[in-house]
């Protein structure tokens, strides 16, 4: 953001608060980019003369006649193909010392696809992992969330789907990372040779929060570029949304809204949609997939924010230790991936569906007897069986740790209908049966 | 009600809310235009108050890059759409632009365009003599839209009685043209008529005599609606439920089999991905009734989640207003919203942004009132010249954190007719679809209208069957409850049996595989024979000795009914299945009724 020609300069600061100030000034536009003594701030609302700016990181140290920069446009980003592996601030710097990356200046936040202009999702996206392929699977143009207790390793299972996925580019947004998180993510695409499919933009627990919320934006713009210009597959990390909805809780609080649910703003359900829509299967052949960790706090998800999340996402995915076979599995019950049906069967084999169906009718059912189990009544035969079942379903299948085809996978759960259950218990149409059935 | 046009500039701006400084009249609710100075785009606003001389605008898109003293041109009219042949099959925004109209991929701010094409030819067929006498939205001729007979009528906001003083010959002629000429009873100028005419969405059509008590059903396919929580031609109903339980494709489903003859759907505020899903599939998939493409019957009203917030407000009224456009030429039109709740939220940022005092949950003070007169547009009416015409509309509502007791889903509870709760419980354990077959409830079935009607055409017990199949359902549940708390040993036989008997009612008729060819839609005749089949099986008695016999016996019976349910309905395959029931069933039977 360095200073250039037709910039308004102007002195006069007649308000400041803790996250923002008030400058007079002319001839402003609306969500222009400023800089307050030299910090980035933007435009949030004029009157008259006085025009309010947000200053990211703080208005301390600000004095009433400060040098407020009209930088003359809203944030912007320099796509091109020197952004690939290359880490950037909030703002689209770098800050990994490399040179400035020269491209065409793209305003973030773009316009909206012509939702008659999208093509139908209709590409699985294979990541090895059952609790995804099997049950939920993942599909390009897709956006999908794992809901995570911040102690589950979700950005471990992100760093893997995301290297495994057949993708072109790999967009890394993240907000409020450790800089721990932050290093790991660096170092597994590093050690993969994958970097030059990688850009990374990334607000670190270190950064201002506020910044936070130009992350997606920048992600998505830098996305945008590549899906559109250069018809590649794109996937977008997010992480964690959690944080960028508190940033936005902090603005929308300081700016006098009336905040709702949780204390976050009214507008939080659109916020949150401009950015998850952005995920497109284009004609053209180009998509953006967006794969994002939304923390619960106690696994709560009639929070606001997971909330509203689920309402706009594809599905969502939730982590769960089982502690029968003491693995990490995604839950079969709770997650769920909406746009599966647009391939399941169709571009995977035909026995998918009811072969996933019969799965997770007969885990629940397990989990029924546990229940029973749990207080002290005795088990049929039968839910001794859906509980040995559940066991090697669990461990066998789901576990994050197994990486292997849907093929495969859809072989296993056969067998295991084979050793554990008759043909009328598993409820499958009878041609698939006729076809599939292992054992007598 | 067209002021000349007058202009002010911009004051001041906040989100997508501007001050506006003008020195002449404004009207309240009027539609006006903002110049960005900077990029000279126009963008659409609409006047929502006017406080110490400034004029409060909220502009329909986002107001980046508008500055201070900008321009503002107001129009001197509401917000209105055009209304006129040619809408069928369109897709369209919430501020009525057609969107295939709109080039490139993306949206740019700024574009808008007319849906209906005023040079298109239609042949025009009259119907009305000359020297007739008409008011508002009576009958004038037809052209041919699609399949089927566009009426083209007198304007909705014809004042008073009219004569038909000139009227057109059959022939060709393009939307803009006069067809017709009326001239006032009372005196006055003459009233030239083309095939199109415009009309504010905020308010209701009532160009028709009388609205009527609703009696008679509207067949969905949907078995747990049909038979046991049944929809109306003309009634409305809504479909709360937290995300992940199964609206959306509820609402696919409603859409693809109703027997409507004409559906509007509203995603309002939803996935732009599921409508796409109905915008490349519905053109494909047949309409089982009529056999032509379901597109050829649809209108689809799209504002999703990441278009402007403050037209998914006007989307919801865009869509009613062209339902009951088509209502007025006595068609049964069905109209589906995805989500109200959405709408809903609209209406909250702006009350917030306008910083009025808040309601529960922030919502606006007279949220329950704007819900409940935006349902009584529906109904099914008489029209000027005595045909039926309806609209039913039936609304989603994803309640915050799935709580039925947020204020969009009260608010709802208070006009809607019918409730189709989604539970999540049912949702987790895949029994989709998830409508609980206990909280749910449809009103018009204690409707003694409604109730003669099935008798007289379904059959002389239905009814009774509905309230006794119900019945078994709710015993069920507390048999259940009772085998949880005491255990399958220390419970009598008998509470297995009534248990097992509900769920072969929940898995072989509340259930539903709405991605299978044959069960995706179960006509109404189906479900009787079903119905009957399953009640015939609630009432036999069987000998069983021990409860893991009563549970192999009824998961046996379970399997052969799902594989009826998925086989084409009286074919031969169906055919052996029931002779199997029979056999497996007279096995085990003492008696039966």
């Amino acid at each position: 953001m360095s200073n250039q020609a037709f910039q308004k300069v102007f002195t006069n600061l007649t308000t400041i608060t803790k996250a923002t100030c008030t400058v007079q000034a002319e001839g402003i536009s609306n969500e222009e980019m400023a800089l307050v003594d030299g910090m980035p701030a933007q435009v949030v609302k004029i009157i008259d003369d006085q025009v309010t700016l947000q200053v990211f990181s703080g208005t301390s140290g600000i004095f009433t006649n400060s040098e407020v920069v009209f930088l003359g446009y809203s944030p912007r980003l320099k796509v091109s193909d020197e952004l690939c592996g290359r880490f950037f601030n909030a703002y689209g710097e770098p800050i990994d010392g490399g040179p400035i990356v020269e491209g065409k200046e793209t305003e973030i936040g773009g316009p909206t696809v012509n939702p008659v202009r999208r093509e139908q999702p209709s590409e699985l996206i294979a990541t090895g992992i059952a609790g995804i392929d099997l049950n939920n699977t993942l599909v390009s143009g897709q956006k999908i969330p794992f809901f995570a207790d911040p102690n589950q390793p979700y950005n471990q299972i992100m760093a893997d789907i995301a290297l495994r996925a057949q993708v072109d580019k790999i967009i890394l947004g993240g907000m409020g990372m450790l800089h721990d998180d932050y290093l790991y993510y660096k170092s597994v695409f590093d050690n993969a040779g994958e970097m030059d499919k990688i850009v990374c933009f990334m607000n670190t627990t270190d950064d201002s929060p506020v910044e936070r919320i130009l992350i997606p934006d920048m992600a998505l713009t830098a996305a945008e570029y590549f899906a559109v210009e250069k018809n590649e597959k794109v996937l977008v990390l997010l992480t964690d949304m959690t944080l960028y909805c508190d940033a936005l809780a902090i603005v929308s609080n300081r700016m006098d809204q009336i905040p709702t649910k949780d204390f976050m703003p009214g507008s939080l359900y659109s916020d949150l949609a401009k950015i998850y829509e952005k995920a497109v299967q284009f004609p053209a052949g180009g998509s953006i997939t967006i794969l994002a960790v939304t923390t619960l706090s106690g696994g709560d998800i009639t929070h606001a924010i997971p909330d509203n999340t689920g309402y706009i996402t594809e599905g969502q995915l939730f982590l769960r230790m089982d502690t029968d076979v003491s693995k990490v599995i995604v839950d079969p019950f709770r997650s769920l991936s909406r746009l599966k049906q647009l391939v399941i069967g169709k571009k995977t084999r035909e026995d998918h569906p009811q072969v996933m169906n019969a799965c997770v009718r007969l885990y629940s059912d397990s989990a029924n007897a546990k229940t029973k189990l749990e207080n002290g009544f005795d088990l049929s035969d039968y839910d001794k069986r859906a509980l040995d079942f559940a066991k090697e379903y669990s461990k066998n299948i789901l576990a994050i740790d197994i990486n292997i085809t849907v093929d495969e996978m859809l072989e296993r759960c056969w067998t295991l209908f084979g050793k554990f259950f008759g043909k009328h218990e598993v409820g499958i149409k009878q041609e698939l049966i006729d076809k599939f059935w292992k054992g007598e | 009600m067209t002021s000349p046009i007058r202009k002010g500039t911009v004051f001041a701006i906040v989100q997508n809310l501007i001050s506006v400084k003008i020195d002449a009249p404004v009207m309240n609710k009027e539609i006006c235009y903002v110049t960005s100075g900077k990029t000279n785009e126009r963008l659409m606003a609409e006047v929502i108050k006017v406080q110490d001389k400034l004029v409060q605008i909220q502009v329909f898109e986002s107001t980046r890059g508008v500055k201070v003293k900008d321009e503002v041109e107001f129009t001197g009219n509401m917000f209105e759409i055009d209304l006129g042949p040619g809408l069928l099959s369109k897709n369209l925004d919430g501020l009525q632009n057609d969107l295939n109209k709109i080039e490139g991929i993306f949206l740019k701010r700024g574009s808008y365009n007319m849906a209906i094409d005023l040079d298109a030819e239609y042949e025009f067929n009259p119907t009305a003599n000359v020297g007739l006498t008409v008011k508002a939205g009576d009958w004038l001729g037809d052209v041919k839209e699609n399949w089927f007979e566009h009426i083209i009528m007198t304007p909705f906001k014809l004042k008073g009685k009219h004569t038909v003083k000139e009227i057109s010959p059959k022939g060709h002629y393009r939307v803009k043209d006069v067809i017709a000429v009326l001239s006032p009873v009372a005196g006055g100028d003459d009233i030239e008529v083309t095939m199109h005419q415009k009309w504010p969405i905020y308010l209701p059509i009532k160009a028709y005599k009388e609205k009527k008590r609703v009696f008679k059903p509207l067949e969905t396919g949907v078995r747990v609606m049909d038979t046991l929580n049944p929809m109306m031609e003309g009634g409305t109903g809504f479909i709360p439920g937290p995300f992940g339980c199964g609206k959306t494709v509820l609402q696919h489903v409603i859409s693809q089999y109703a027997s409507a003859d004409l559906i509007v759907i509203a995603a309002c505020g939803e996935r732009a991905n599921e409508v796409v899903e109905i915008f490349k599939e519905f053109p494909k998939l047949e309409d089982p009734r009529t056999g032509r493409k379901l597109m050829e019957r649809t209108i689809i009203i799209c504002n999703t989640s990441n278009m402007p917030v403050a037209s998914r407000e006007a989307s919801v009224y865009t869509a009613m207003t062209i339902s009951e456009y088509y209502r007025q030429m006595g068609l049964r039109v069905l109209l589906l919203a995805d989500s109200t709740s959405r709408w809903a939220q609209a209406l909250r940022e702006i009350s917030n942004r306008m910083e009025e005092l808040p309601g529960p949950d922030a919502f606006p003070m007279d949220l329950t009132a704007i819900i409940s007169s935006f349902y009584a547009r529906a109904g099914y009416v008489q029209l000027n010249n005595d045909l039926p015409a309806s609209i039913t509309f039936i609304g989603t509502v994803s309640p915050a954190g799935g709580n039925l007791k947020e204020p969009v889903t009260e608010a709802t509870k208070k006009s809607a007719r019918c409730f189709y709760a989604l539970a999540q419980s049912r949702a987790d354990s895949k029994r989709y679809p998830a409508i609980d077959p206990i909280d749910s409830y449809s009103k018009y079935l204690e409707y003694s209208e409604v109730q003669d009607y099935m008798k007289k055409n379904i059959s002389p017990n239905w009814v009774d069957n509905v309230l006794l199949i119900k019945n078994y359902i709710l015993r069920g549940k507390e048999a259940w409850e009772q085998i949880n708390i005491l255990g399958d040993d220390s419970v009598p036989l008998e509470y297995h049996d009534i248990y097992w008997k509900s769920e072969t009612i929940d898995f072989t008729f509340l259930q539903q595989d709405s991605f299978d060819k044959v069960d995706c839609y179960s006509p109404l005749e189906r479900q009787k024979y079903m119905l009957e089949l399953i009640l015939d099986i609630c009432k036999a008695r069987f000998e069983f000795h021990g409860f893991e016999e009563v549970q192999n016996f009824f998961k046996n019976i379970i399997n052969i009914l799902k594989q009826m349910n998925y086989s084409p309905f009286q074919s031969e395959k169906f055919n052996d299945y029931k002779t199997k029931l029979d056999q497996t069933m007279a096995e085990k039977r003492i008696s039966g009724e």
